[in-house]
């Protein structure tokens, strides 16, 4: 099959990629080597979209930052995201002022707006910093967005644009003759003008199978604990602490779904797979959290996750090939890589669209499905859709209120959720205090049902099934 | 939206509530029953085990047949059950909002409530699980119900964390379906399940138990291929030298259960940070006045019998609030637990006449020791106990009259 492009990798970047290059008349395809898109470090990050203050000025970072928070909530809003633009603060003792005044004359250079709050001011906004706290950095255009969400309304709407996306499809070899690519996968081989290396954790592997630049990857996992949805009350802003040379610290923060995150630490790591938590690094969060934050509770923890970082060199790779034409690369995205994403992809799609002369096509504007919670949902409107469809009063979901109207819509999503994971970075159906206990096998049961499969064949995701081996007779 | 009036609204149609239900229903009162699930019986429709009912129905059966014998009594009894109907918000005013996809919104007027939403399992995220994230790592209960409501195993190389009843009972249930449980863990020197379950269902079938160890995190992905474990010091702080790795490709959580208040919240109800369920009075009414509890959303109960008679007096004192407004006697005392009591309950009494029955949990295993209950200068019960466990409630009797101030619930060697 041929095609204009072809993306690999379906994380924030690929399906931001996709979604810009669906507009054109362009035949595009993106392939996912997972059961779904965003699941590798797009689903495991801090969700956080970065004023832009603390990149090294003229970095890609830098830029990409500054223009992906332009763009990332028009975005969120259009594609029905969860997001928040809340502020974040970096809290500084006393004797670290002049650090933070440091970072401010940064934020002065890649043009972002900040204040500097002494404890009174800051108090105002964050009432619970720590004891030590006096003074912090306030940057009013940071804020949160569902990472996941984003990249599967990205991957949506791309699809009800036209673009195509292959899931467990992994590329194992690309190959060129005679000016068109040969990609190589788990599914067979698929021809295109043009690549676009988003592969992540595995973008420099992509790029040696290709023959283009040889980088040099470090990986550098974080952790997390994800807090009770009760505790959100504690918390307003994205609380940090002043940056270091491993990162931009161990963070407070609500995320766009109503709890609260606790991370990530920054554990160096051989392994592009590595999401792993382990106990030390869970300690580490659990000796730091206090600095910043004086109501720590790590006993309304409901989960904890690990999330790779990818660096190649101190900088996002992003642009041509210098060796192979019309092989474009967006690797070595770390943070703020899902900020900048939006941006990356806009640069992306300049430098295609240059390239191929494409026009963009004349059809409609696109909204991909709008997936509305119970709670936005007004009283006559629910009765109105149980009316049409009684699935919208059956509660699947007790913990997060997920109904099986919604779950079966997820089911039939542009880019279908056929896994329990799938359904729930959807949905939300297994997110809450019970982590699927409960709901785990109801979903499994409505997934078998709608693909008509039987429960031994529903997976959770990464392909393991749930339901194993029969019971030789149900008592 | 369905507006409906009813003296009492019973929440949740497990044990606790078809026995609240039953009970309103006597003093006759016009009752409603909200359960999420399409039938009724709560948790016992997947407990298909022996052992339920000796103390209600001096007889023993299966989690199904008790929960039948109550809902035969509520189906020839004149009490609305709404099936499918989840209570979304319980309101200051005691309306209840629920949704169910025959009637859609419906919002319940009543005159009182019974909370009967039984409880929730700790999760692998709870107890901050270190490792990977694979299939493989479930509480029991889902366990459970995947294997006794869908006719599946979800593995067959099982270690299970924690000795909790539920645990124990999918050890013996995954042993006799063919699958090797080769482990079980508990963090504490003692288990939190009922001894005749470590007989019956490790036991007897010569599965281990190590006190005092735990899991120290999970390997492999997409599906689990093993666990690190190692005992665990008097802090409770794993003695990492000591790790071992076994291999298994399912982890079964038996880690404790929560009451689901959840619909309490923002409501200010008086919640004990000990049985996490609310605070009540021998009636077992909330500090939020006509609204009642029973069964495992106020605490967990190891044994059903237990729960319907609870439930029982819940019910009967929620009718009668509705009809007449008056239960609480007023004048309280306070029931204190100490001394290794770990709580007591109910948490208040109204001072007056008669008999009533406490309900205590130790916090630790006690042998040879003595219950002592006392108010002012009276002691109200002193009794001999052989062995106390904190997996089986104690009861103890007291006569009300002697109350002289508050009430202290103790243990003495
Ligand atoms: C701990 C942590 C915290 C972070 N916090 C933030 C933050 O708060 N704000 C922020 O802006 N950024 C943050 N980031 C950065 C952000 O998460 C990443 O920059 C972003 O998710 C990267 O997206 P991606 O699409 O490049 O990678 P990924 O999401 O990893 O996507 C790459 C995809 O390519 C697929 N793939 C790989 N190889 C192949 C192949 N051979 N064939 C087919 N498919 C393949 C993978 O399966 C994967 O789905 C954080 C990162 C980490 C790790
Ligand atoms: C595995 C296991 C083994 C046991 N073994 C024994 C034994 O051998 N012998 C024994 O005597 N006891 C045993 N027990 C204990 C006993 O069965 C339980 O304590 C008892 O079932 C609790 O009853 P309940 O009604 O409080 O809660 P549940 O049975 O949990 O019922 C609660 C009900 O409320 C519903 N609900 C919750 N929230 C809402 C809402 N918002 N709206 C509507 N409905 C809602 C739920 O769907 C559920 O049906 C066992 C328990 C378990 C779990």
């Amino acid at each position: 099959m041929k095609y204009d492009c072809i993306v690999i990798g379906g994380g924030v970047v690929g399906a931001a990629v996709l979604d810009r290059l669906a507009a054109y008349n362009l035949k595009v395809l993106l392939l996912e080597k997972e059961d779904d898109v965003a699941s590798f470090t797009t689903r495991a990050n801090s969700g956080i979209v970065h004023a832009g203050y603390d990149c090294e000025p003229g970095t890609l970072k830098a830029r990409f930052n500054v223009r992906g928070n332009e763009l990332i909530w028009r975005d969120a809003r259009e594609l029905n995201v969860p997001h928040l633009k809340c502020g974040s603060i970096v809290v500084a003792r006393k004797e670290q002022l002049e650090k933070l005044r440091e970072l401010q004359d940064r934020a002065v250079v890649n043009g972002v707006e900040t204040r500097i709050l002494d404890r009174d001011q800051t108090l105002k906004i964050e009432p619970n910093v720590a004891d030590e706290i006096e003074y912090s950095l306030y940057a009013p255009s940071a804020g949160i967005v569902s990472p996941y969400q984003l990249a599967i309304a990205y991957a949506d709407r791309a699809i009800l644009k036209g673009g195509e996306i292959l899931l467990e499809a992994e590329v194992k070899a690309v190959s060129r003759k005679n000016g068109t690519y040969f990609v190589e996968t788990s599914k067979g081989v698929f021809e295109s003008a043009i690549v676009v290396n988003c592969a992540g954790a595995y973008g420099a592997r992509v790029n040696d199978m290709a023959g283009a630049e040889h980088f040099e990857t470090v990986y550098r996992r974080g952790d997390y604990f994800v807090l009770d949805n009760t505790e959100r009350k504690n918390v307003n802003t994205v609380i940090f602490p002043l940056p270091t040379a491993a990162g931009k610290g161990i963070l407070v923060a609500p995320t766009a779904d109503g709890n609260v995150i606790y991370g990530p630490t920054a554990v160096d790591s051989a392994n592009p797979d590595d999401t792993a938590t382990t106990p030390d690094s869970l300690d580490v969060l659990r000796k730091n959290v206090p600095l910043s934050y004086k109501r720590p509770a790590f006993n309304k923890c409901i989960r904890v996750y690990g999330g790779l970082r990818t660096l190649i060199g101190h900088d996002f790779v992003v642009g041509e090939s210098k060796v192979l034409d019309n092989f474009f690369m967006a690797i070595g995205i770390c943070s703020p890589g899902l900020t900048s994403a939006p941006a990356i992809a806009e640069y992306i799609e300049a430098l295609i669209v240059e390239r191929t002369k494409a026009t963009v096509k004349q059809s409609g504007i696109v909204a991909p499905p709008r997936r509305k919670r119970l709670a936005e949902i007004s009283e006559d409107e629910l009765d109105a859709l149980i009316a049409k469809d009684s699935a919208w009063g059956r509660i699947v979901c007790r913990c997060e209120k997920v109904t099986e109207a919604e779950i079966v819509e997820a089911i039939y999503s542009p880019l279908p959720a056929t896994t329990v994971d799938a359904v729930k970075r959807r949905t939300r159906a297994g997110m809450g205090r019970c982590q699927g206990g409960f709901c785990g096998p109801k979903v499994m049961e409505i997934i078998a049902r709608e693909l008509g499969i039987p429960l031994d064949q529903v997976r959770k995701g990464g392909g393991a099934t749930i339901a194993r081996y029969a019971v030789k007779e149900v008592e | 939206m369905r507006n409906m009036d009813f003296d009492v609204a019973v929440i949740g149609g497990g044990p606790a509530g078809m026995a609240a239900a039953l009970a309103a229903r006597k003093q006759g009162a016009t009752v409603v029953i909200l359960e999420r699930d399409s039938r009724l019986g709560g948790i016992l429709n997947q407990c298909i085990h022996q052992g339920f009912g000796l103390h209600y129905f001096g007889e023993e059966m299966t989690g199904p047949e008790y929960a039948d014998r109550f809902r035969k009594m509520v189906e020839k009894e004149d009490i609305a059950v709404m099936l499918e109907s989840m209570a979304l918000a319980l309101g200051e005013d005691k309306t209840v909002t629920a949704l169910s996809p025959s009637l859609g919104l419906c919002k319940i007027k009543a005159r009182s409530v019974v909370l009967a939403m039984g409880c929730r399992e700790r999760t692998a995220g709870a107890i901050a699980l270190a490792g990977s994230r694979p299939a493989g790592i479930y509480t029991a209960g889902m366990a459970q119900k995947i294997c006794n409501i869908d006719g599946y195993l979800v593995g067959k190389d099982v270690v299970i964390l924690g000795s909790g009843d539920i645990g124990l009972i999918m050890a013996r249930r995954m042993t006799t379906e063919g699958a090797n449980v080769k482990l079980v863990l508990e963090l504490a020197p003692y288990s939190s399940g009922l001894k005749r379950n470590i007989v019956q269902c490790l036991d007897d079938y010569g599965i281990p138990l190590k006190y005092s160890h735990t899991v120290t995190r999970v390997e492999g992905y997409p599906r689990l291929t093993g666990l690190y474990y190692a005992p665990v010091g008097e802090d409770k702080k794993p003695i990492l030298s000591e790790e071992r790795f076994i291999s298994c490709d399912t982890l079964l959580l038996s880690v404790g259960l929560i009451p689901e208040n959840d619909l309490l919240n923002g409501l200010g109800v008086n919640i004990s940070p000990v049985t996490q369920g609310a605070v009540v009075d021998e009636n077992r009414m909330t500090s939020m006045e006509g609204v009642f509890s029973c069964g495992n959303v106020l605490h967990v109960h190891d044994l059903v019998d237990n729960v319907s008679q609870e439930a029982e007096i819940a019910g009967a004192a929620a009718a009668r609030y509705a009809l007449d407004g008056g239960v609480c006697k007023g004048d309280f005392v306070n029931v204190v637990a100490r001394d290794g009591v770990r709580y007591a309950l109910p948490q208040r009494i109204s001072r007056g006449e008669g008999k009533l029955r406490l309900f205590f949990r130790v916090g630790d295993v006690y042998k040879n020791c003595r219950l002592i209950v006392q108010s002012g200068e009276n002691t109200l019960v002193s009794k001999k106990f052989m062995v106390l466990a904190p997996g089986e409630m104690g009861s103890a009797d007291i006569d009300i009259s002697l109350v002289d101030g508050d009430v202290v619930v103790r243990l003495e060697k």
